[in-house]
This record gives C-alpha cells, structure tokens and sequence, in this order.
C-alpha cells in the first residue's frame, strides 16, 4: 500500500507541545519517584516496602479492592441490564444518577457512607444490632471502594448490551434455547469482555483512592489502614524514602493493571468488531 | 389506512418477538429491578440524601454561617482560582494531543495515548507525592526555591500542579476518538480552498467536536474543583490560606463540627448534580446533532 501523503499543517506543532507537557507534567515528576528510591540499596527498600504494617496495609487494600470489584461487577452488570431492558418511571434520572461517584468529591464521599453506616447512622443503625459493623472496619473500606467503582461496570457493559442485536436471541429461542441458557450461551459471551474491562477499572481505581476511604475505615494501623494513607502517614513524619518505597510498588502494581486494561480494550474493540 | 409500512411492520414484528421469546417473565424483571434499585438506593442515594440531610440538621441559619465563614470564603476562593488556572492549562493540551493522535499516522502512537492514561493509573496521594520530591524542601528544586523566595508546596502553584495531573487525561480522552471518527475529508477541504492551520481548527474541527469538548471540560472541572488527596499532600492545610473546599470540610469534620462540615460538602455535591445534569443535557445535544446530520445525508 502506499503511503498517503498527509497534508494537514500543525503536526509538528501539536505532536511536540503534547510530549513537551506530558514530559513536564507526568513523566518527569512520576520518574521524580523512581529515582529517589535509588537512595535507597535493594535490601532496605525490601525491608522497608514489606515491613508488617506495610504488608497489612497492602492485604487490606487489594482485598477490599477486590472484594469491592466483584460487588460491581456482579450488581452493575444487573443495573446496566435493567437499564438497557426494562422501562420503569425514574429510568433516566437514575441512569443520569449513576455517574455521581464519577463527580462527587470524594471527601463528601467520605464523610456521606460514614453518616450513613455508622452505628447511629440511617443503615448503620439497622445493620449495628444485627452484629454487623461497618464504619470505622475494614468492611467500611469496602463500602467506601464499592462506592467510588459503582459506575466503571455499569459504564462499561451498557453500550455493549445497546449493541446487541435481538436476531441471535430470537434464533436462540427459536432453535428452543430457555431465557437462562439464551443469556449463558448467546447474552454473556458477548458482554463478557466488557464486564471483564469494568472489573479491571473499578478495581484499579479503587486501589489508590484515599479521600473516600479515610473517613470510614477507623485507621487503625494493621487492621483497618489502606496504603495510600501509609504513604501520607509516613510523609508526615518527614520519611520521604519510606514513602516514596511503598509509593514505587503501588505505581508499578498500578502500572501493570493499566497496560492490563488497554489490553482487554482492545480485545473488547476486536469482538465488537468482528460481531458486526 | 390499512396499509402498514415496512418500518411499522418491523417495530411491531420487534416488539412482540422482544416480549415472547426474548424477554423474560415479569416476576424476574420485577426481581432484577428491585435487586438494582436496591442496590443503588444502599450505595448511592442515600449517601446523597444524607448529605443535605445531616447539612441542615441544625437548621438554615447555621447552614448559611457556616458557608460565610471567612474560611470557607476563602476556601471557595481558592478552589476556583485553582479550576481556572489547571482547566484551561489541560484543555488546551487536549485539543493538540487530539489534532496529533486523530488526523496523523506516525510511530508510538499507541504508547502516547497509554502514557496520557497514566494519570488515571496513579494513586492522588501519589501524585501529590511526586511534587513534593521535585519542589519540597528536601526535593530537587527546594533549595534554589527557597534562595529566591518561591513556594510551590504548601501555596498555589503545588495545589495547581497536582490538580493538573488529576485531570490531566480527561479533555484529551473524550476528543481522541471524536476526532478520529470524524476523518480529516471536511479539514482537507478547507485546506485545499485556501483556510489556513488555526483557521480550520477554529471553523472546522473544534466546531464539530464542540459537545465532546464541552463534556470534557465539565469533568475536568468537576475533577479540578473536587480533587482531595493530591491537593491534600502539596497544599499544607493552612486554614485560610490553601486550603480548598474539599480540605476545608475535612478539617470542620475532624473538629467534630459535622453541621458546618456537610454544609460545605453540600456545596460540593450540589456541584457534583449540576455537573451530572449539564453531561445529560450535552449527551442529548450531542444524540439529536448525529441523528440530524445522518437525516441530512439521508
């Protein structure tokens, strides 16, 4: 094939001030991180990056991450279902409702779940005599993080569920397919990337959010502090390299999820591509 | 009439194959809309009720001191100070990330939009973090800073710089496939009948992205204005001076001063709604201008 020859003026221009920024802005500063751990030689920055607290904190904000994920992975597929395919009154405000945790502040976030889930709270007061603790837990930390992930799944499985062409769902059911094996063998595998990018996205923004967090989770060193806030704890206390330690594994684990992701959106973008 | 249309055929041809053989039966959509609604209700709108709720508990008259409140003056102050300086900073950096990546072909292309992302990737706390290394006392730059009298840490321009890398990605990602969907036939036209660089960007391409950058000029100030963790780390929380709304209420909230406290987070969150209800409204601009342009070509 030959090469078009592209006309359009300002590519210099344009291409050279958007490295120029992005080198000055992101590039430079993240590798700011990076090089100050070189202070450091390898067995203090193991030491430092797995000390027991650390560690506790890594456990607690990977698993409530997790946990928080799979939360919405499962009832935002739901919502993003009920969204596509069934009327009832309130439908678009509630669709325009979805996206709040997007524009909401996370600090009102943050201090909003508390009132609500602590003992004297509206669902807290109700959950409290069951035996069930949430504010200042680490359960707190996974309301905290379902909250701010709640609209990646949604976000994500929408479009594709408007995409779907009702012809291989009346060819399923013709060819004598149940609704249950219509949605496990036709719906699903076609939403499945989807959900899968959602899942990803929910759960690597929810590995370093802080704001929302702090106010909930009780942080007690152990049991209830995320790794974000051991950072912050640690610059207070002027230890820049131990801060800087710990923020170094968190931007390489973050980092990884990220090239995960665009991997997975491009498969999403495959599929889409290949059904039509 | 008896006659019935094609179309009209086929919509009602939808509508029954949707409702026999592929949908289900009204106690499982029943089900599945109470289990979402529920859902919704626990994380979502009930922490937003409670937030005007708990704003007002002690009633107007200290809703309205506590927002007229020299502090929190100021705080509003310098959060919009910091919008207006960091959103215009990342929509001018959008449009010309989107002008290279949308109209040109050239190598790393898909390296330049991961590394646009990362943003997204990197915890706030870390973000502030960063700044801190490279202008703190202690940072590359601390010491020159501090020879010729400039704070960057603990004062504006910190509290800036890290609200620029939150929202660094936000106008550039809605522009890029806009752009690229959109071709470059109508920005040839223009050249070949003699408009210049800056005249088809003016006339032609931003025109017709207009809805996509309005929508991502509205997150990256909702972002902007909103930001906490970031901000929290580079701007010192000196009261009055730099802190921001969103720090302003953590600190009433740690005071145990809950009323004044969600009183400024209602202000937030009645940022958050108007933020919400302008995207619905450009999403809805942005739907009829396709459907009129395809009735157009139509």
């Amino acid at each position: 094939m030959a090469k078009q020859k592209n006309v359009l003026p300002g590519f210099n221009l344009s291409l050279g001030f958007t490295i120029f920024y992005l080198s000055l802005i992101v590039l430079i500063p993240l590798s700011a991180a990076f090089i100050k751990t070189t202070e450091l030689s390898f067995s203090e920055f193991w030491h430092i990056v797995t000390a027991p607290r650390v560690v506790a904190s890594y456990k607690l904000t990977f698993g409530a991450s997790l946990i928080a994920a799979l939360i919405n992975a499962v009832f935002g597929l739901l919502t993003a279902w009920v969204l596509v395919r069934y009327t009832f009154t309130g439908k678009k405000f509630i669709d325009a409702l979805v996206d709040l945790p997007f524009a909401l502040p996370t600090a009102v976030a943050g201090i909003a779940l508390t009132a609500v889930y602590a003992g004297n709270g509206w669902i807290g007061s109700w959950l409290e005599p069951q035996g069930i603790k949430v504010a200042f837990t680490p359960t707190g930390v996974m309301v905290a993080l379902t909250f701010i992930g709640l609209p990646f799944v949604v976000r994500t499985v929408q479009p594709v569920l408007e995409d779907l062409e009702a012809e291989t769902e009346e060819a399923a059911a013709s060819l004598g397919a149940n609704r249950w094996q219509t949605f496990t063998k036709i719906i699903f595998p076609a939403i499945w990337p989807a959900l899968l990018t959602g899942f990803a996205l929910a759960f690597a923004r929810a590995i370093g959010e802080y704001g929302s967090v702090i106010f909930i989770a009780g942080n007690m060193p152990m049991v209830s502090e995320i790794t974000p806030l051991l950072i912050i704890t640690k610059l207070e206390q002027y230890d820049y390299v131990g801060a800087t330690a710990v923020a170094v594994v968190m931007l390489i684990i973050s980092f990884m999820l990220l090239f995960a992701i665009n991997g997975l959106q491009w498969w999403t973008n495959r599929n889409a591509r290949s059904a039509h | 009439m008896s006659v019935i249309t094609t179309s009209q055929y086929t919509s009602y041809h939808n509508k029954v194959a949707r409702s026999r053989a592929t949908s289900e039966p009204a106690w499982v959509r029943y089900l599945l809309i109470f289990t979402a609604l529920s859902f919704l209700t626990l994380f979502l709108f009930v922490p937003l009720a409670a937030v005007f709720t708990e704003a007002l508990r002690k009633g107007f008259g200290t809703y309205v001191t506590a927002l007229l409140d020299p502090d929190a003056l100021s705080a509003i102050k310098l959060t919009f100070v910091a919008a207006i300086i960091a959103v215009p900073l990342n929509l001018v950096f959008g449009v010309a990330a989107a002008w290279a990546i949308a109209k040109f072909e050239f190598k790393g292309k898909s390296i330049l939009i991961t590394l646009i992302d990362l943003p997204f990737a990197v915890s706030p706390v870390i973000a502030g973090l960063i700044y801190v290394l490279i202008f703190g006392l202690q940072g590359w730059f601390g010491s020159s800073l501090v020879d010729n009298d400039i704070k960057v840490i603990f004062a504006l321009p910190g509290i800036v710089l890290a609200t620029v890398f939150v929202t660094f990605p936000f106008v550039a990602r809605e522009l890029i496939p806009l752009m690229q969907a959109q071709g470059k036939d109508e920005e040839e036209a223009g050249l070949v009948l003699g408009a210049s660089g800056w005249q088809i960007l003016w006339r032609i391409t931003l025109p017709n992205v207009k809805w996509g950058l309005l929508y991502g000029v509205i997150l990256t100030n909702a972002r902007a204005m909103g930001e906490f963790g970031a901000v929290s780390v580079v701007s010192g929380h000196i009261r009055g001076m730099t802190n921001t709304l969103p720090l302003h209420v953590e600190i009433l909230y740690n005071e145990y001063n809950y009323a004044a406290a969600f009183a400024v987070a209602s202000l937030l969150a009645l940022l958050a709604l108007v933020t919400l209800a302008l995207k619905t409204f450009v999403e809805w601009k942005a739907a009829s201008n396709a459907s009129y342009n395809e009735s157009v070509v139509q």
